[in-house]
């Protein structure tokens, strides 16, 4: 165990970047896996097909802690049925929280998912919601039993990064338990700029998956993120912004 | 109304449930007012420049005006669908229980009047069908009747539900239009999906090709999606099919705005298209090379601009070159193995006859390869369900 572990629940990790599995070909999950030093993917349970074809759960390596997630659940008492099956499967405690209701962006509905993060944490599921970054309801959602809190960058599958920074922040700040970025990371910078602002980790997948050369992106990923914890540990030097520092100081006067 | 009057095509007959009227009235006004011909091409400029279109962008794409940039639309609809969907590409098949039909469509195979062979599984056939299918590997099933809805009541429908919760993950319907306390009941059995093609959205022209049977009532056949998505189901697939309507690109226009409508009203509905053409079939009176697959790969695209998070379905009616090529760009679920004849998957029939000929023959394991060997990834799951009644 190191000195910077990324703790979830009673589970320490070193690699803070999490993989989504969903947007490419499984052939090439152990590859993407390997390259980016991967300790965590996410699966959707709806994609599983236990003794049956094109399986995901058959493409991942030993070793790798899986995280599924209740794509498809409209409601809280679907997302438990969907995390029993998920236990079923033998995918373990930790579980994904994804409750949508609009099909057009795909954002999550935060209402229902507190009620969610209850309901599995009574059940004895290790929640993590996905959800809209707001702290209210986050703080709802850690007092309601969330091993994480994970906010959405940017709709899913945009790329567009963090357009939610600021809020992202204040989550960052205000929880006691990790803020992992969850969708809307296109790039290895933007992955490195969340992980810069105190977030615990990142997750991707159509970022990598629809690079030209995924293991390399999925490398890129690895490096960026790394870069952007080893720089928030470090302690990023102050940025000038609109005032500038006085040569002698303004409160010089005071005397003693 | 009397014996042999003309009827209006509007209005429903006394079993038929009411449904509001705001989304046939939008779809009616805004194809009313699409006009292909007046479409520039700065119109489909900036169509693709958009983020987020408008009817009215959607209508610039499937115009006249758009053929020429039908490559630079293709491109922008790849990486739409790649974004959405990623390499995902869902496989199922359809299985046909029953080609009775109470309706007289001038364009169908199945028509009433049509001396075909009839049939009908019988509950211990659709079992060994099903089970056959499931065999494949397929998770996901579409049930297809001819819309009899004497020959294959709901009671039969709801037989071929509860038979295949038992096989398959994921149950469509593609039967004559419902009720919605009918709809939650297929649903309570497990069917999630509905599929209904309205065929035209020209009530004129509908009238002329839909001569007898209830499926000559254009309001209720419009307002199937919303009865079943009030019914409880999750998702619903729009079709027109494209070659009834001497201009097939208001058709087309009418289809994705319909999907785009009841989307808005029901945030939370899965929609998909999904593309027919008029093809060769045993008899009828019209031009059935009136669509060529450049028309209908731009239909395809203008659907994915125009609502990028739907998903696309394309017909084992198309050639295997014309359903790879789009699945590369733009469609998101492939039918295989798939059979248009009575008890076609398991030869326990004397096999009545299809609705229409089949131009893609590959079985799983060819549509399988031909996803990978694009870079696909072929999926056979892709569902839980969660909605059934214990």
């Amino acid at each position: 165990m190191g000195n910077d572990d990324l703790v979830i629940g009673n589970r320490h990790f070193t690699s803070r970047f999490i993989l989504g599995s969903g947007k490419f070909s499984l052939e090439m999950t152990k590859r993407v896996i390997e390259e980016g030093q991967v300790q965590i993917a996410t699966l959707a349970v709806r994609r599983t097909n236990k003794n049956g074809r094109e399986n995901v759960l058959d493409f991942m390596p030993a070793g790798i802690t899986l995280l599924p997630n209740t794509s498809g659940a409209r409601s809280a008492e679907e997302a438990l049925r969907i995390a029993e099956l998920a236990r079923e499967l033998g995918c373990g405690e930790m579980i994904k929280i994804e409750i949508v209701r609009d099909s057009r962006y795909l954002l999550p509905d935060n209402a229902e998912t507190v009620k969610a993060v209850k309901l599995l944490a009574d059940n004895g599921f290790q929640p993590l919601p996905y959800m809209m970054p707001d702290l209210t309801a986050a703080h709802d959602m850690a007092a309601a039993g969330a091993a994480a809190i994970m906010p959405l960058g940017s709709p899913i599958g945009s790329n567009r990064g963090l357009l939610t920074r600021d809020f992202i922040r204040m989550m960052v700040e205000g929880l006691d338990i990790p803020v992992i970025v969850d969708a809307g990371i296109g790039r290895p910078s933007q992955a490195c700029e969340a992980m810069e602002i105190g977030c615990a980790a990142v997750m991707a997948n159509t970022a990598i998956a629809t690079a030209s050369d995924v293991p390399s992106m999925a490398r890129a990923f690895r490096l960026a993120i790394e870069a952007g914890r080893t720089a928030y540990l470090a302690g990023p030097g102050r940025i000038l912004e609109r005032c500038g520092e006085a040569s002698s100081p303004l409160t010089g006067f005071l005397g003693e | 109304m009397g014996f042999r009057e003309p009827m209006d095509v509007m209005d429903y007959l006394p079993e038929m449930e009411h449904t509001d009227p705001e989304v046939l009235d939008r779809i009616m006004t805004l194809q009313q007012t699409y006009n292909p011909s007046a479409c520039t091409a700065a119109d489909v400029r900036r169509a693709l420049d958009r983020d987020y279109l408008t009817p009215e962008d959607f209508g610039a794409l499937l115009s006249p005006a758009a053929e020429p940039f039908l490559e630079k639309i293709a491109v922008k609809a790849k990486h739409l669908t790649r974004k959405h969907f990623g390499n995902a590409v869902c496989m199922f098949t359809p299985i046909y229980t029953s080609n009775y039909c109470d309706n007289r469509c001038v364009y169908c195979g199945f028509n009433h009047d049509n001396l075909i062979t009839r049939a009908k599984l019988t509950p211990d056939e659709v079992e060994t069908e099903m089970a056959n299918i499931a065999s494949t590997g397929l998770t996901e099933i579409l049930i297809l009747t001819g819309e009899s809805r004497e020959y294959s009541d709901p009671d039969y429908v709801a037989m071929c539900v509860a038979t295949a919760a038992k096989h398959f993950s994921s149950i469509g319907l593609e039967i004559y239009p419902l009720n919605s306390n009918e709809y939650q009941r297929m649903h309570d059995l497990g069917a999630d999906y509905v599929t209904v093609f309205q065929e035209t959205y020209d009530p004129v022209r509908y009238a002329e090709l839909h001569r007898g049977g209830n499926k000559r009532i254009f309001s209720y056949r419009l307002n199937t999606q919303e009865r079943a998505l009030q019914g409880g189901m999750r998702g619903v697939a729009f079709g027109t099919l494209l070659g009834l309507r001497a201009d097939w690109r208001k058709d087309a226009f009418a289809c994705g705005v319909h999907g785009y409508l009841l989307q808005r009203k029901y945030p939370y509905a899965e929609i998909s298209y999904s593309l027919p053409r008029l093809r060769p079939c045993s008899s009828h009176e019209i031009d059935d090379n009136a669509v060529s697959e450049r028309n209908l790969l731009q239909v395809a695209l203008a659907y994915r601009l125009f609502m990028p998070f739907a998903g696309e379905t394309i017909s084992t009616r198309e050639r295997p070159t014309f359903r790879d090529g789009v699945v590369n760009i733009c469609v998101t679920k492939i039918s295989a193995g798939s059979s248009v004849r009575i008890g076609g998957h398991s030869h326990v029939k004397d096999q009545g006859d299809g609705q229409f000929d089949l131009s893609d023959h590959r079985g799983v394991e060819e549509v399988r390869d031909a996803l990978r060997g694009l870079g696909l990834q072929p999926v056979f799951n892709d569902y839980v369900r969660t909605g059934m009644r214990p």
